[in-house]
């Protein structure tokens, strides 16, 4: 009988593996970059202790803005904010950034392009909250506001690096967060995040895994395993869904024999569905197997008993590389 | 705005000529702004929240000078700035209005960074009474009143019309409702100049409450044929019409002046 998992609030560290990791590696990142940049405020919706915002909240008591329950004012407030010089940082999870507050994100930040920074808590499968926390749609849907850059981090490193990218940024930013102990897959030492690049991080072959957000730690994973079954395997990180990276995508894919992406979402409308727009369009002819959610909403459980269940784990990257077209 | 209307044949001239005399008495009375200095960082804000009424503001901001009289005649002609509905490409426009329930929670977010830059300027937000069915204004309204934002009014046009008709959802007793969030609250005829201007100075007080205005206006004030009209969401006027309409506003301009 296999063994039954309780559901928890939720953590990476729930399913992360062996790496070291760091602990709210976005607030450190937001309370350091606040120092530097007095325009920068914070805001929440009721869940600033959820979205890890609460070491800029005591950096900077007088430029944090809890707005309560109520994600379409978090956001409008946010643009009404950005008009008067500031720069707000908007916490809440990604359910509610893109599916209640989604025609406030379209039309007060993103029409006029101001400098809101949106950042979205349980990205994808990691809670076991069911399909009211699960935010499995959120990449495609933000991808389709114009002007709207959004960020799939992988690890606490690249957490830290974008926030500081976005805060660069002059336009707005939908960034997927990931909380509490996060995995640090990159060292930090001279990482460098720059918007819209993709990130080679081990050359191809035999196949060619193209992931975005955490599924990048779990590619990684895969190629070593794929590597000692004598499977030549490449990992390509995407961090960016927009802007997206087709030229780095495409390169990458005349390298290799065929494709695995690997994403936390939908397998429609997010990574997937633009690695095979890329290809098609410059005519390259790869097979692409597809990892991510599927398309239906899941149910309440143990984080990991679900990401099992719905087949993104490491064996799920390694089980899709090895099958030949 | 009678002129403008005419060239495409129709437009929001019932909602325009309701607003238009509280936009004077904002634009020529009580806001502290610049037309030459539109991005002044202390000019006070007007935020038209429903664009449709852009109209009005078409025909204030360019009484005041933002830009010339004779543009009026572009108002919703392909690649005019005077849109049908406003966008923040318009110099004067502070928001993109038209997607109702957006300008109040964009007025406390302005309102926020004011405060916070220490700036004395203060937001006007017009919002309508249809808008008031729209679940974000309430949730902004509650935002407004708990961090004290006393540099915030609510103009909230009480016309009676939305576009399926008569207001389809009953939102009175309006002045309570904005009360019982924690505004200082006025309701007064929004046709009455006298009473608009009263009210207007009223909201300087800064007690730590926001403001809010309930104007009971009618659609088409000044035109009597217009107010007698039915579906005055939308005002279709035929081509022989517009000059009859004219006379009519001349008449009762004098008779009001």
């Amino acid at each position: 009988m296999t063994e039954r998992i309780f559901t928890r609030a939720m953590g990476v560290d729930e399913v992360s593996g062996v790496r070291p990791t760091v602990e709210a590696p976005f607030g450190h990142a937001l309370a350091a970059l606040g120092a530097e940049r007095p325009e920068i405020v914070g805001m929440t919706a009721d869940l600033g202790k959820y979205t890890d915002i609460l070491p800029f909240r005591d950096a900077f008591p007088d430029r944090f803005f809890n707005m309560g329950m109520a994600e379409q004012n978090l956001v409008a407030a946010a643009a009404g904010f950005a008009r008067t010089g500031f720069m707000p940082f908007a916490t809440t999870y990604g359910v509610f950034a893109s599916r209640r507050a989604y025609d406030f994100v379209a039309i007060a930040v993103a029409h006029s392009s101001l400098p809101v920074k949106i950042v979205a808590g349980l990205p994808g499968l990691t809670t076991g909250y069911g399909g009211t926390h699960q935010a499995i749609e959120d990449l495609g849907l933000m991808s389709l506001i114009p002007g709207l850059v959004v960020i799939d981090p992988c690890d606490a490193t690249e957490i830290a690096a974008a926030t500081r990218a976005a805060a660069e940024h002059p336009g707005p930013v939908y960034l997927r967060l990931l909380r509490g102990k996060v995995p640090v897959v990159f060292q930090p030492e001279g990482f460098l995040f720059e918007i819209g690049k993709a990130r080679l991080l081990r050359e191809g072959g035999d196949v060619g895994i193209i992931a975005t957000g955490f599924m990048t730690e779990r590619a990684l994973d895969a190629a070593d395993r794929l590597d000692a079954l004598g499977l030549a395997a490449g990992v390509l990180h995407v961090p960016c869904l927009k802007p997206f990276d087709a030229e780095a995508v495409a390169d990458f894919a005349l390298r290799c024999d065929r494709i695995v992406t690997a994403e936390n979402h939908v397998m429609r409308g997010g990574l997937a569905s633009l690695v095979v727009e890329a290809l098609h369009e410059r005519g390259i002819q790869r097979s692409v197997r597809r990892i991510g959610l599927p398309d239906r909403f899941m149910e309440c459980g143990a984080v990991p008993t679900l990401q099992k269940r719905y087949r993104i784990t490491v064996d799920d990257i390694v089980a899709s590389a090895e099958e030949r077209a | 705005m009678l002129t403008m209307a005419r060239g495409p044949g129709q437009g929001y001239v019932g909602q325009g000529l309701g607003i238009a005399d509280v936009l004077a008495a904002l634009y020529f009375h009580e806001l502290r702004w610049d037309p030459g200095d539109l991005a002044a960082p202390d000019r006070d804000r007007f935020l038209l929240s429903t664009g449709h009424y852009s109209i009005a503001l078409w025909a204030a901001l360019a009484e005041a000078g933002v830009f010339p009289l004779s543009e009026l005649s572009t108002y919703g002609a392909d690649d005019s700035r005077l849109d049908m509905s406003t966008l923040d490409t318009t110099p004067g426009v502070e928001m993109i209005g038209g997607s109702l329930g957006h300008g109040l929670g964009q007025a406390v977010g302005m309102a926020l960074g004011l405060r916070l830059a220490g700036s004395p300027a203060r937001i006007f937000c017009e919002l309508s009474d249809g808008e008031m069915q729209e679940g974000a204004t309430w949730e902004a309204a509650m935002s407004a009143s708990h961090f004290g934002l006393d540099g915030m009014v609510a103009l909230i046009d009480c016309n009676g019309i939305q576009a399926d008709g008569a207001v389809v959802l009953d939102m009175e007793p309006v002045a309570e409702k904005w009360r019982a969030f924690g505004f200082s609250t006025a309701e007064i005829d929004g046709n009455d100049m006298a009473a608009v201007v009263a009210a207007l100075a009223r909201t300087r007080q800064r007690d730590g409450r926001p403001h809010a205005i309930v104007l009971r206006t009618r659609p088409g004030f000044g035109i009597p044929t217009l107010m007698a009209r039915e579906k005055a969401h939308f005002i279709r006027v035929d081509a022989g019409e517009w000059d009859a309409l004219a006379a009519e506003l001349e008449r009762e301009g004098v008779r009001n002046d």
